[in-house]
C-alpha cells in the first residue's frame, strides 16, 4: 500500500504542477490515500451518493487498465473556469456548452499529466481514452468505475488525491480505480511482490 | 413528509423488503437498475439495486446475489413471499440503467445500463411477474424510493426533477 501511495503521490504531484502552471499559482495537494473500500464508501468520499459533482472520466488503457475520474464540486468547477479558462462570468445554473467543453479540456490536461507520470514511474504503458464529462449524482457517476470490480467482489482499490488552492477555493479529487488485474502488474513493475489477502 | 425512521436504505448491490409505512430507498443509480416488486393486497414491497446483468461472469467464491439481475430478482421475490406476499398479485417497476458517459463507439462496459435493463426484464419474464412501469435509459442518475403503503415509485434526478410511477 505504501508503494501505491508513492505512485499516487508522484502522479498527483505532476498534476498539481500542471494545475499550478495553468493557474499561475501554487497548488497544495493532500497526501494521496490508497484504500480498499466498499462500493458504498467510495461515493461517501465526495459527500455521498446524491452529492452533485462534475466529473471528467477517462478510461485508462494499456498494460495496467483502469478508470480515472477527476471530480469537482460545482463551486470548484466554476472557480476553475473563471481562473483557468478566463471566463469572467460563469453561468449560474447549468454550464453552457462552451464552459463544459473547457472544463472537459482542463480535466483532460490534469488527468493526462497524472497518468503519464504514473506510466513513467511504473514503466507500464497507460494511455487515456477520450475524456467524457458528466454533472450528476456522485453515486451514479462513480458506480460506472466500479463495474470491473463488481465481477470480483464488493470492494475496490481507490487512489484518492485532493487538491487545494488558496483557502479551499478550488478543491478537486482524482480517483484512480485500477482494474483488478492491474494491481499485480503495478506491484510487479515496482519490484514488490503482490500479495492478495 | 417522510419520517426518516421508516426509511429502509438499499445500497449498491444490495436488496431489502419492507411493509406498511416503510419507504425503501436507493440513491445515485447510474447504469445500475433499481428494481421494485410490490403486492398491493398485502402492502409489502421490495427493492434490489442491480449492478450487473448476469452472475455467469462472477468469479468463483463468494457471490453477492443482490448484485446480479439473474440472481437478485428471484431472491427479491422469495423475500416478499416470506413476508406473506401472494405471488399472483406481485407487480414490478424499475428505474435506472442509464449510460452516464457518451462515447463514440463504445465497448460492452459502456452499454452496461441497457444490458442491465434487458436482463431484469428477462428475469421478470421467467418468473412471470408483470413489469407495469419503468423509467430507464437516458444519461443521468436517479434516486428512487417505493412507498410500501401504496406501491408508488418516486424517481428523482438532477436534470428531470421528480417523477412518480
Amino acid at each position: 500500500m505504501d508503494v501505491l501511495k508513492e505512485v499516487g503521490n508522484i502522479g498527483a504531484g505532476n498534476a498539481a504542477t500542471a494545475l499550478s502552471q495553468l493557474l499561475n499559482k501554487p497548488i497544495d495537494m493532500a497526501v494521496p490515500k490508497v484504500q480498499l473500500l466498499g462500493f458504498e464508501e467510495i461515493a461517501d468520499k465526495v459527500g455521498g451518493a446524491e452529492e452533485l459533482v462534475y466529473a471528467v472520466f477517462l478510461r485508462v488503457e494499456g498494460e495496467a487498465p483502469g478508470n480515472l475520474f477527476f471530480i469537482l464540486t460545482p463551486d470548484a468547477a466554476r472557480s476553475l473556469l473563471n481562473r483557468v479558462a478566463g471566463i469572467s462570468e460563469v453561468s449560474e445554473d447549468e454550464l453552457s456548452e462552451m464552459e463544459l467543453s473547457a472544463l472537459n479540456e482542463i480535466g483532460n490536461i490534469l488527468a493526462g499529466s497524472y497518468l503519464s507520470s504514473l506510466a513513467d514511474f511504473t514503466s507500464l504503458t497507460m494511455y487515456p481514452t477520450v475524456p467524457a464529462l458528466a454533472m450528476d449524482m456522485a453515486g451514479a457517476i462513480l458506480s460506472y468505475g466500479l463495474l470491473q470490480f463488481g465481477q470480483m467482489g464488493d470492494d475496490a482499490l481507490l487512489i484518492d488525491t485532493t487538491f487545494l488552492e488558496g483557502k479551499d477555493e478550488i478543491e478537486g479529487q482524482f480517483f484512480l480505480i485500477p482494474d483488478p488485474e492491474s494491481f499485480p502488474k503495478i506491484f510487479t513493475s515496482l519490484g514488490v511482490p503482490f500479495e492478495h489477502d | 413528509m417522510i419520517d426518516e425512521q421508516s426509511v429502509i436504505k438499499v445500497g449498491m448491490a444490495d436488496l431489502n423488503v419492507g411493509i406498511q409505512d416503510n419507504i425503501i430507498r436507493t440513491t445515485g443509480l447510474g447504469s445500475c437498475v433499481g428494481l421494485t416488486m410490490y403486492d398491493p393486497g398485502k402492502k409489502v414491497g421490495g427493492m434490489a439495486h442491480v449492478m450487473l446483468p448476469s452472475s455467469e461472469i462472477a468469479r468463483e467464491g463468494m457471490l453477492n446475489i443482490a448484485k446480479f439481475a439473474d440472481t437478485a430478482i428471484p431472491e427479491l421475490l422469495n423475500r416478499l413471499l416470506q413476508l406473506g406476499a401472494t405471488r399472483g398479485r406481485i407487480v414490478a417497476k424499475m428505474a435506472g440503467g442509464s449510460q452516464m458517459f457518451a462515447f463514440a463507439g463504445g465497448n460492452d462496459t459502456m452499454r452496461i445500463g441497457p444490458r442491465n435493463v434487458e436482463s431484469c426484464k428477462l428475469a421478470l419474464e421467467q418468473l412471470n411477474i408483470p413489469l407495469i412501469a419503468e423509467d430507464t435509459g437516458g444519461s443521468y442518475g436517479r434516486t428512487i424510493e417505493i412507498a410500501c403503503s401504496s406501491g408508488l415509485l418516486y424517481i428523482r434526478s438532477v436534470q428531470k426533477g421528480v417523477k412518480e410511477l
